[in-house]
């Protein structure tokens, strides 16, 4: 316990100690250290960043999907509108068509009769002048009767 | 333990409060085994009268021995570290090293306002080399002197810390580096501070200047002193314990419990300690750095 040169070579070995401290561990210690908490902070940030984006991506594909859904709908909507269209459009069309075909039936069918009708009153008149020839017994001038005779036609 | 050597307890404490000196031994001083000194000498003391007579050329081996060691080592094992020091995912070592470089850089910033430049290896290097050499006072007071003994060495105080020339010599240090850093940051300011402080006049410069040294003086001197006395007055506590064990088969089992008791106290000491002396270390450093 008495005060010697131990003090002096305490004081010599510290220093010694600090200035060895300072100089060889302690920087490349806290070098690291700090360099750690600089790149901990970093990735930190970044996986924030990715969750946020993230979040927005779901948030954009979600909207995606609504708007396609709808646009989806829009179109079956137009599809089945227009289909109906055409249904209703077929079935007037074949309707007109059955009206014309009909009615052209029937024009065919008065033209026909008409014919016919000709016919017969050509036929009634030749049979009438025939009739008239024999009961005469004379020509009978066609000339000079055929007023006449059309006449005759035209009340048949 | 081995109180059966010594005629009584206060002899076996007195013995394993005294350091292995390496001394000049005067022409003149009284022998330990009768006789005297006929020429002026280097060598060991032999006893404490001897080592008394050497004065103060003489060192402690021990202690310097001690200290220097446990310094080395966990330089060493700093330096180890800070050489595989990378930003990756750290090993388990370099965890722990870390650890303690963290903390102490910590305890830096809350203390020392401004860039920690030097301040925090120096607080570094004071937590772990105390820490190290109070830690030698968990050892069992005779684990390694009785061993030593036996091979013909007398004394030998592992705990460096209890050897106030280690305190105090750690603690002068300090004053220099506080000298040291009050001349580089405020240059001659420093000078002035000493002088017109407390009293704001030139006249009483010279009771300002007593007052100031004093000041600056007693700082280190208790630092120095609180850690010697602690560690002290533990080791005395730690010896009585032992000479307890010597004193009969009834106090084994109370000697043991106090021993547990003591150790694990002394396991919060000897960090405390070692705390203490590196924040105010940290503080008187921080204070040479402000204006008054």
């Amino acid at each position: 316990m008495n005060f010697n040169l131990t003090f002096l070579g305490q004081i010599i070995a510290f220093a010694i100690f600090v200035w060895f401290c300072a100089k060889f561990v302690w920087p490349p210690l806290i070098g690291a250290i700090e360099e750690r908490q600089k790149k901990i902070a970093e990735g930190l940030d970044s996986a924030d960043q990715a969750a946020k984006d993230l979040e927005l991506a779901q948030h954009e594909a979600a909207k995606k999907l609504q708007e396609a859904k709808h646009e989806a709908a829009a179109i079956l909507d137009q599809a089945n509108r227009r289909a109906a269209q055409l249904v209703e459009q077929g079935k007037t069309d074949a309707k007109e068509e059955g009206e014309r075909i009909v009615s052209s039936a029937r024009a065919e069918v008065d033209k026909e009769v008409n014919m016919a009708r000709e016919e017969l009153r050509r036929r009634v008149s030749e049979l009438t002048i025939a009739g008239a020839e024999k009961i005469l017994q004379t020509e009978i001038d066609e000339k000079k009767h055929s007023e006449l005779l059309d006449k005759l036609t035209a009340e048949l | 333990m081995a109180a059966g050597q010594y005629e009584n307890a206060g002899e076996y404490i007195a013995h394993h409060l005294v350091n292995l000196t390496y001394g000049r031994l005067p022409a003149g001083a009284d022998l330990c085994y009768g006789g005297v000194n006929e020429t002026t000498q280097w060598t060991l003391a032999g006893c404490a009268s001897e080592a008394a007579s050497m004065g103060f050329m003489a060192f402690h081996v021990d202690s310097l021995m001690w200290a220097l060691g446990l310094g080395l080592l966990v330089m060493w094992l700093f330096r180890s570290a800070a050489k595989k020091a990378h930003a990756g995912v750290p090993g388990k070592f370099q965890c722990a090293i870390e650890m303690v470089v963290e903390f102490v850089a910590d305890t830096t910033k809350e203390v020392f306002h401004g860039k920690t430049g030097a301040i925090a290896p120096i607080a570094l290097t004071i937590f772990v080399w105390v820490f190290m050499m109070n830690l030698m006072k968990l050892v069992p007071v005779d684990l390694i002197p009785f061993p030593l003994e036996l091979m013909g060495v007398n004394y030998q105080k592992i705990a460096a810390t209890t050897d106030p020339n280690v305190t105090l010599g750690m603690a002068a240090f300090v004053l220099m580096l506080v000298i040291g850093f009050s001349i580089k940051v405020k240059g001659v300011g420093f000078i002035k501070e000493l002088c017109l402080t407390p009293f704001h006049t030139w006249y009483l410069a010279p009771v300002n200047l007593v007052l100031e040294i004093v000041g600056l003086l007693s700082k280190p001197i208790s630092l120095g002193l609180r850690l010697f006395g602690n560690m002290f007055a533990g080791e005395v506590i730690f010896l009585l314990i032992a000479a307890l064990f010597g004193a009969g088969f009834i106090f084994l089992p109370l000697a043991a419990g106090l021993q547990v008791a003591w150790a694990i106290f002394h396991i919060l000491v000897i960090v405390l300690q070692a705390f203490i002396f590196m924040v105010l270390t940290i503080v008187y450093l921080s204070m040479a750095h402000e204006e008054h």
